[in-house]
């Protein structure tokens, strides 16, 4: 349906031919742009008419106390399923800190809840397919996993900042909400306004880069270079992708275009991966509460792990 | 009056939360004064993780994103 509507608009419309350069890439633009928008904007209603988002405050309550094990896996879990702005990682840093959590498993709910969340998932098994969708979301949760584990090993409790652990938390009356249909639907509407309006500008460039990569690269070099997972893609992938800053939805399109062109899955898989999970933006945010040995380990561990699952499924594949 | 804090660590849906609210507030006439709390220690000791949070008279009534032009209506 997508498709059909970006081939009215530009080859039927403005004559642009599917052979031609510029058509493809404009062609990629308009159907991503279409699709992935309607479809943000029914998953974030519909998650905001059943009030299905956790807030962190909730993950709090149910991951402290908990023996370690269980501690990660829930913190893993709910950090899947709880939409998450960069801005808000230092309260909820401290929040945790003040909570008794673990270090190591704050650190595995900051790798997975930017990297997976429901959205995300729902637009990349509409455009890339649930076995895909399915891959990304357990190597996710493997690196999340075993990136807070290895952070542990290095005690980062001597990196945080003395402020942070003299903080102490007082108790929210969480305020009741509105449960009538009109409220939800007020809630929801509202919701989508606010994370489509956050959201929006990272999208786009995903679609642009992913229709200039569609458009403009030619199959041929990608074949020779790309395409047979050749051990140093995937590191290389890394690199590029850790210091950038994307939300996950954002690089979807991106993923799709080199998967389109041949780029090993293992490749696009660590590509996609380290762009969402961490940035230099974040980690400037996370230095308010914690010192740079802690941050630079933190970018290493998960430049190891995201490395790791993407040869794993080169070789698998 | 009614004493409202908006807290937040000065992102961008903190500032919009806070004009909300004053432009609601003198849209309906009342008189409030509205305090942008940056503070973490203070945020925290609200009990909130997710900003931006509102406070009236003493009372978190709101934690994460920013609130819809009704609700802020329903508190004033």
């Amino acid at each position: 349906m997508f498709d059909a509507l970006a081939s009215l608009l530009v080859f039927d419309l403005l004559g642009l031919s599917a052979g031609d350069r510029l058509g493809a890439a404009l062609h990629f633009f308009v159907a991503d742009t279409v699709k992935i928008f309607v479809m943000l904007a029914l998953i974030i209603y519909a998650m905001g008419l059943f009030r299905a988002m956790l807030s962190p405050e909730r993950v709090r309550d149910y991951v402290r106390g908990k023996p370690e094990w269980l501690a990660r896996t829930l913190a893993i879990l709910l950090g899947a399923v709880t939409p998450f702005c960069s801005c808000s990682s230092v309260p909820l840093f401290i929040g945790f800190v003040e909570a008794g959590i673990p270090l190591g498993v704050t650190f595995s709910f900051l790798i997975a809840s930017p990297m997976i969340n429901e959205v995300a998932v729902v637009i990349l098994a509409g455009i890339l397919g649930w076995q895909l969708t399915l891959l990304y979301v357990a190597a996710g949760l493997a690196v999340a996993w075993f990136g807070g584990l290895a952070m542990q090993r290095f005690k980062p409790e001597r990196w945080v900042e003395d402020y942070v652990w003299k903080i102490r938390m007082g108790q929210m009356q969480a305020p009741a909400a509105d449960h009538s249909w009109a409220g939800r639907h007020r809630y929801a509407v509202n919701e989508v306004k606010e994370i489509v309006g956050r959201l929006w500008k990272w999208v786009l460039l995903g679609i642009a880069v992913g229709a200039l990569f569609h458009g403009y690269v030619p199959e041929a070099w990608v074949a020779e270079y790309l395409a047979g997972g050749a051990w140093y893609t995937v590191p290389m992938a890394v690199l590029v992708g850790v210091p950038l800053y994307s939300n996950a939805t954002g690089v979807i399109p991106v993923a799709e275009a080199m998967l389109g062109k041949g780029v090993a899955m293992g490749t696009t898989l660590a590509f996609m991966m380290s762009i969402a999970a961490l940035s230099l933006p974040e980690m400037i945010i996370l230095r308010k509460v914690i010192r740079w040995p802690a941050l630079a380990l933190f970018a290493a561990v998960l430049a190891v792990a995201i490395t790791l699952v993407g040869w794993g499924f080169n070789l698998i594949a | 009056m009614k004493n409202i804090k908006v807290l937040g660590s000065g992102c961008r849906n903190c500032e919009t939360t806070a004009k909300l609210i004053e432009q609601a507030a003198a849209a309906k006439g009342i008189a409030i004064e509205l305090e942008k709390v940056t503070d973490m220690a203070a945020i925290l000791g609200y009990g909130v993780m997710s900003t931006p949070g509102v406070v009236i008279d003493g009372q978190v009534v709101h934690a994460g994103g920013v609130p819809d032009r009704k609700t802020i209506e329903g508190w004033l």
